[in-house]
């Protein structure tokens, strides 16, 4: 491949072609404007749809309808999370077909996905845009896909659908309820796994739409969060989720006595710093440590009779409670994390599905993460300057997708715990193996060694220097690490690039090696 | 002809922060080095170079070492590699790993005791963190929590988290086995600045005195000048009705504790909720350490996802006259210093004392009185010492005369 590659503004050097696409690198926050139209898929007309009853046979009739050949961009979503039973279904059917060369767009991948090697494997699949974790980190860091791999956020999938960047063929829906019609929904039926906001912007854009359900209703299918007038085909099938497996290892409350204590550190920076007022919201997500945080920010709201305006999911039985007890207005939710979730974002009205168009589209006129004043997000690794890593692990493979990571750090304060080294491993680093965040927006690392805020928040610097927190400066925190750990030695990673990280702005702010195995 | 190989450590799919190591004494091809790592990409170089120094210090040219590592810390790594290297070399040689100012701190006789967290002294991954939960005290135990086969590993572990490892300001201690081998643990953490020795199953004056003897003989022959306090643990009905005379056996006890578990069991009872069965032993023991000017420590509570009950056990504990309780995990040492501090009106009452001694100090005044009633010395140092654990427990601001109106 002749790829020339240049350093963005962040000194990393990332690729100007991406899959034999132009790629533009990272210019800074805020610094890219597009200057261009969205996509638009054709248009369609009433007249393909006589009756407006869209249903067809199966999965794979849909499919050879929808017209899937080779070299195809085919996307999913991850609603049912590690329950997902209808991704792998739609490449076997391809593979049976002997198609080749598909690119796979999920919203994210799961470890019950990992069938998708074999698929690249047969020259099925061609490259994968979309997380890459577990199995399928570990094949892409390797070297073994065609492609590169291409990670965005869940605002940055959407930006890239909206701009034409990624065009999708076929679009596969997996709706817990839909009528034959097209129109669907998540919260209700034998497998209701909450929202289908991933799949909004594949609704709008792409050139087919497949809705795939196993609880078909007559018209009308109410609520319809996806709207039929954008469907082509309606798929009964027995079975497309497990909505028990939404619940994954991370949504229970941290026992780690180490991981209490930093979430209790957090919220109690919260509430010296002024956070956590009347009318206040916050964003925590899933995660043992994140959970903790919630359930400390509960106790402490209702000491002192403070109620939020909202809180964003992903919900869980936690910010349910909350919800339920009058402590938040609204959950503003972009997925359910536990069945609580489905059920209150059902029965009540105050539980609100949105999508990654309103929380997180960059290239939007504004998004709802403008609006939280604290989020808790997660790393695997940060520098000197605050720059952030949540993708590789330190050894160079990919571990994590982005999610709604990139998209909220546009909140107000901006908070990482994480513990100061895993095992022997510091998380306080010279340099991030991949930076997924510039550091300039974030504003607070939480350990359980030392707090260390971005000296650019003088604000917040100067509401908790009088309190008994333990205020350091990173370098003493990295500092701290390194004399009970050792200095770490410099991974080797090879030259050639397996992934691109996009920025919310579609932009590439780092690039992934091979890993030398 | 002698064994040649030993192993020492931990493997496994749950273990972390320790590491498994094996060597083998060759008779050529100088030193083989065989490193499974989970941290290989950051620090496998420097493993490398560990282990070499291990080896050459104790003068091993040939010999193969297989080290399956998750994540271990150097001390652990060494700890792990000379106690299996002792296994098949005789030596008085220790490979100690750097003495951090931290862990030089020395102890007072009468510092609070109330919580003290046991920490398993073969398990390194509970040692990392443990000074952060903020206990009075920690343990690193050499007794029940290790299992018989380790207890000769635990020692290098225990020893050199003793050096190295920074547990924050928390008074650090360590529980000895019984007998003799209560005797030889106590080579591997006097002298490296242990500042209380808990001696377990404690029912005569006799062992005490032997403990006693030895650690001031090693601090001797080392030319320590620290103190080394000593805090048997009372286990048996023959322990309780001796339980003053363990506690003067020697100037060095400065503290009392129980262990109920272990008493019940002798009494042939179960233990239960209400502790009815241990009420007498409970008593006598806190009218024995008052009688001998020591502290008297409360057992475990052994629920630990029942923070509720422990609450409770400790304010019949503070009632009983306890001034501590023993930890199993670190989420229990705020509930513990929560329900020892003392409670508003014991703070209220306080203030008055001591302000009116200080006013009665500021004036020259001989006899401290508030109002009509005269206050006697131990009654005003009581006070204070409820002030200053207020303050510590953050129910009073350490400036409260300011702003104090009588």
């Amino acid at each position: 491949m002749n790829n020339k590659l240049v350093k963005n503004a962040l000194g990393r050097l990332v690729p100007t072609e991406v899959n034999g696409k132009k790629a533009v690198p990272f210019k800074g926050v805020g610094k890219y404007k597009p200057d261009y139209r969205k996509y638009a898929p054709p248009v369609a007309t009433m007249a393909d749809f006589p009756s407006g009853d869209k249903r067809v046979k199966d999965l794979k009739t849909a499919l050879l309808k929808a017209g899937i050949k080779d070299g195809m961009t085919i996307s999913t979503h991850h609603h049912f999370r590690d329950g997902d039973l209808v991704a792998v279904q739609i490449f076997r059917i391809a593979a049976e077909l002997g198609i080749k060369d598909l690119v796979w767009f999920p919203s994210a991948s799961f470890p019950c996905q990992a069938e998708m090697i074999d698929f690249m494997e047969n020259g099925t699949i061609h490259h994968i845009e979309g997380s890459l974790n577990g199995p399928l980190g570990r094949y892409c860091s390797e070297g073994k896909m065609k492609g590169m791999g291409v990670l965005r956020s869940h605002g940055g999938r959407f930006q890239a659908v909206q701009d034409g960047e990624v065009v999708i063929d076929i679009a596969v829906i997996a709706a817990p309820t839909a009528d034959p019609f097209g129109n669907a929904n998540g919260v209700e039926g034998p497998s209701a796994c909450g929202l289908l906001g991933f799949a909004l912007a594949d609704s709008q854009y792409a050139h087919k739409v497949i809705v795939v359900t196993d609880n078909l209703v007559d018209f009308p299918c109410i609520p319809w969060q996806i709207q039929g007038n954008y469907v082509d085909y309606v798929v009964e099938m027995d079975k497309i989720g497990e909505p028990e497996k939404i619940v994954s290892g991370t949504t229970k409350i941290t026992k780690s006595p180490d991981r209490l204590l930093i979430a209790e550190m957090t919220a109690q920076l919260c509430l010296e710093a002024g956070l956590i007022r009347d009318g206040f919201s916050f964003q925590a997500g899933a995660g043992g440590t994140s959970l903790a945080i919630t359930y400390y920010f509960e106790q402490m709201m209702r000491e002192k009779s403070i109620k939020a305006r909202f809180a964003r999911g992903g919900s869980n039985q936690y910010l349910v409670k909350m919800l339920e007890e009058g402590l938040v207005d609204y959950i503003l939710d972009g997925q359910t994390f536990d069945l609580e979730g489905v059920r209150s974002m059902r029965d009540n009205p105050r539980h609100r599905d949105t999508s990654p168009f309103t929380s997180y589209n960059y290239h939007g006129k504004g998004n709802f993460a403008q609006f939280v004043d604290i989020v808790i997000l997660g790393a695997t690794e940060v520098d000197l300057d605050f720059n952030a890593n949540v993708n590789t692990h330190s050894d160079g493979y990919l571990l994590h997708g982005i999610g709604g990571w990139q998209n909220c750090l546009f909140s107000k304060t901006v908070i990482l715990p994480i513990p100061l080294f895993r095992d022997r491993i510091p998380v306080i680093r010279d340099a991030v193996t991949t930076i997924t965040g510039p550091g300039e927006l974030i504003d607070v690392i939480v350990t359980e060694r030392g707090i260390a805020i971005n000296p650019k928040r003088k604000d917040l610097l100067k509401a908790l220097k009088n309190t008994k927190l333990p205020l350091k400066t990173i370098q003493e925190l990295k500092d701290e690490a390194e004399k009970i750990c050792g200095i770490p030695e410099k991974p080797k990673l090879g030259e050639e690039i397996v992934a691109v990280i996009k920025w919310v702005d579609g932009t590439i702010i780092d690039a992934v090696r091979r890993v030398i195995v | 002809m002698k064994e040649q190989r030993a192993v020492a450590g931990n493997r496994g799919a749950d273990v972390r922060s320790d590491c498994y190591v094996e060597i083998e004494l060759t008779n050529s091809g100088g030193i083989r080095l065989e490193i499974q790592s989970k941290v290989a990409v950051l620090f496998g170089e420097s493993i490398r170079q560990l282990i070499r120094e291990v080896l050459r210090f104790f003068k091993i040219e040939t010999a193969q070492v297989t080290l399956e590592d998750s994540g271990a810390l150097p001390f652990v790594i060494t700890a792990r590699l000379e106690a299996a290297i002792k296994q098949i070399i005789p030596t008085d040689r220790e490979f100690l790993p750097e003495l951090l100012p931290e862990n030089t701190v020395t102890t007072t006789r009468d510092r609070y005791r109330r919580s003290r967290l046991y920490l398993p002294g073969n398990t390194p991954k509970l040692f990392i963190n443990a000074g952060l939960h903020k206990a009075d005290g920690i343990i690193l135990d050499l007794e029940d929590s290790v299992a018989p086969a380790k207890k000769d590993e635990a020692r290098y572990l225990v020893r050199n988290a003793l050096r190295t490892n920074n547990f924050y300001g928390c008074e650090r201690m360590v529980r000895i086995n019984q007998g003799e081998r209560g005797l030889a643990d106590l080579d591997f953490v006097v002298p490296h600045y242990a500042n209380v020795i808990l001696v377990p199953k404690c029912e005569d004056t006799d062992y005490l005195s032997q403990i006693d003897q030895k650690v001031q003989a090693i601090k001797k022959a080392k030319g320590l000048d620290y103190p080394v306090y000593l805090m048997p643990i009372i286990e048996s009905a023959k322990g309780v009705l001796m339980a003053y005379e363990i506690a003067t056996a020697s100037p060095n006890v400065v503290a009392l504790a129980i262990g109920l578990e272990d008493y019940t069991a002798d009494l042939g009872t179960q233990r239960t909720r209400e502790g009815s069965e241990s009420f007498f032993a409970r008593s006598s023991l806190v009218n024995a350490a008052r009688a001998a000017g020591v502290q008297a420590i409360d057992s475990v509570f052994s629920d630990v996802g029942d923070q509720e009950g422990l609450r409770q056990t400790v304010m019949e504990s503070k009632a009983l006259g306890f001034e501590g309780m023993g930890c199993i995990h670190p989420r229990q040492v705020p509930v513990i210093h929560d329900a020892f501090a003392p409670t508003d009106a014991e703070i209220e009452k306080a203030q008055k004392i001591v302000s009116a001694f200080i006013e009665a100090e500021q004036k020259g005044l001989g006899v401290v009185a508030l109002g009509s009633k005269m206050i006697d010395p131990p009654v005003v140092k009581r006070a204070q010492k409820t002030i200053a654990m207020a303050i510590d427990s953050g129910r009073l601001p350490e400036n409260w005369r300011a702003t104090y109106e009588q």
